[in-house]
């Protein structure tokens, strides 16, 4: 995989032209009866920045738990790297899962630990390199995110983007395949968020990564993204580059993109007649 | 016919309940070998649950020690055999109060740590950070939490008899007058090896109770500040309610 320079809002369609690491087909998915994903398909081209992009509560985060396989889907296929999460069992889905990375949105960071013990855990974990080694492995990687310098602070001594960063080189560490974010910018302040936004980038590009980015930050992911999925209503309702899904006519893709309150994804909540239920006495 | 079907219902959750908690035991019987193997783990968590719980527990041995002292004397004094004093209070303690105490005490102080520490790892997805790093949040986090408590509790309540015998004798012997030879030697001639034996066992039992319903409730939490100090309060009243019942059944399997 060879590694490419900064695109910034690329307009090449990528789409497809390269074998899909992630591949979801007819996915169907429901919790306590109300149903998240209906025929779901998706496809995440190797080597690329792909953005899954979505109104709140519309299973983005929930996506990523069934790629991950830590929940499993009620019907469908999911494969990952080659391999299908519905057959695996736990001591194979723990080996698929040394092959992947994932950023949590508040950066999950072990709270007893310092943030160079943190970004050691896999290599503790999983290995029996030397100490010395160990030190190496973590200081490149913290170097990478720019936080070299604090190796030995604790994670409640950190900013929210300097938590964020630390769990990036945490992820990174095991040198992953799959790079996963969920909501990386979320309550992030303009600066934190371009320090991720470059991360993500850079990372992608020179550690020859698969990067999917969960997210709702249209111009900020559409900046980095080379694929972006828009998933609504338990499909996926556009795809393509981010400049293609900014043409888009679609009305879904037009509330979405522009930010309006109102269009198919209603300002309000089902609910019984207002006028009604204002008139009611006495009913609860 | 409702009453009956929700109690039924009720019944068959509980056997559910039951039935979970039993196969989440076996599980961590079963991780426990290669959970020994990183030692360090096991004793930092008998440093959190014991070493930190010990002010706690010594304090109230002395207390409880020297209740006993001042009530057995009282009663003993009655039919002037108060030179028994000393094996009343070291098989009061040794075989009854000093583990169900403790254990009431540790569910207190270190199973409601253990609970609100695994409920915070789950409400800020630091187990599911876990198992995405491919590593068993059960093996590395919850056994070793188990073990240190198991371990922790027969020691606690060594601590706990063994202070609380200090408070009898401080009471008796130095307030009350009780002869220091009688008090001392009856207790090494009255108090068996048995009497010993049946407060280790109890103990260790009570260890297991209350670190298993301290690390089910917090490793089950629901991932909110509501459900964490639900959590931790069904610890305490939960552990509270199977010690006082398993201490029933052992006394009465003793007997």
């Amino acid at each position: 995989m060879t590694p490419r320079p900064w695109r910034a809002g690329s307009c090449d369609n990528h789409l497809n032209q390269e074998a899909p690491i992630v591949e979801i087909r007819k996915l169907d998915y429901a919790v306590n009866g109300r149903r998240i994903f209906e025929g779901l398909d998706i496809e995440i081209p190797q080597g690329r920045i792909t953005a899954v992009m979505g109104p709140s509560g519309t299973g983005k985060t929930t996506l990523l738990r069934l790629i991950t396989g830590q929940v499993r889907a009620d019907a469908g296929d999911i494969q990952v790297a080659g391999e299908d999460m519905r057959k695996l069992k736990r001591a194979d889905l723990y080996v698929l899962r040394r092959r992947m990375g994932m950023l949590f949105q508040n950066g999950a960071l072990l709270t007893d630990l310092s943030v160079f013990e943190n970004v050691a855990f896999p290599l503790r974990e999983h290995t029996d390199l030397p100490e010395r080694l160990i030190r190496q492995l973590v200081l490149t990687k913290l170097q990478a995110v720019g936080l070299r310098g604090a190796a030995e602070l604790m994670p409640s001594e950190l900013s929210g983007g300097m938590s964020r960063r630390v769990a990036l080189a945490r992820a990174i560490v095991m040198d992953p395949e799959i790079l996963i974010y969920d909501e990386p910018f979320v309550g992030l302040d303009p600066i934190s968020m371009g320090v991720i936004l470059r991360l993500i980038r850079r990372l992608n590009d020179t550690l020859g990564l698969t990067s999917i980015v969960v997210s709702h930050d249209v111009q900020e992911i559409s900046s980095v993204a080379d694929n972006v999925y828009l998933l609504s209503g338990g499909k996926v309702v556009a795809k393509g580059t981010p400049l293609e899904l900014a043409a888009n006519p679609s009305d879904v893709v037009r509330q979405f993109v522009g930010g309006l309150a109102d269009g198919p994804v209603p300002f309000h909540n089902p609910a019984p007649d207002y006028f009604g239920e204002l008139m009611a006495r006495g009913e609860n | 016919m409702n009453v009956l079907r929700e109690l039924w219902a009720s019944a068959v959750e509980g056997l559910a309940g039951l039935g979970a908690i039993v196969r989440f035991l076996l599980r961590l019987i079963v991780l426990t070998p290669s959970a020994l193997l990183r030692f360090d783990l096991i004793i930092q968590q008998v440093f959190n649950s014991g070493a930190l719980s010990l002010v706690i527990i010594m304090l109230s041995g002395l207390f409880v020690g020297m209740v006993l002292g001042l009530q057995g004397f009282q009663l003993l004094q009655r039919f002037g055999s108060e030179d028994s004093l000393g094996v009343a209070a070291a098989i009061g303690l040794v075989k009854e109060l000093g583990p169900v105490v403790t254990a009431l005490l540790f569910a207190g102080r270190a199973g409601t740590a253990l609970a609100s520490e695994l409920g915070l790892m789950r409400a800020t997805d630091q187990l599911s950070a876990m198992e995405m790093m491919a590593v068993d949040p059960i093996k590395r986090v919850v056994v070793p939490r188990f073990l240190g408590g198991v371990i922790a509790m027969p020691l606690l309540a060594a601590v706990f008899s063994l202070i609380g015998i200090y408070g009898a004798q401080l009471i008796g012997v130095q307030i009350m007058g009780v002869d220091s030879g009688s008090f001392w030697s009856q207790m090494r001639s009255g108090v068996d090896l048995a009497d010993v034996n049946e407060g280790i066992v109890k103990s260790c039992i009570f260890g297991v109770a209350c670190s298993l319903i301290a690390v089910w409730e917090g490793y089950h939490a629901i991932p909110t500040a509501a459900g964490v100090g639900r959590a931790t309060t069904r610890t305490v009243v939960t552990s509270a309610v199977v010690v006082l019942f398993l201490d029933y059944l052992l006394t009465s399997a003793f007997l």
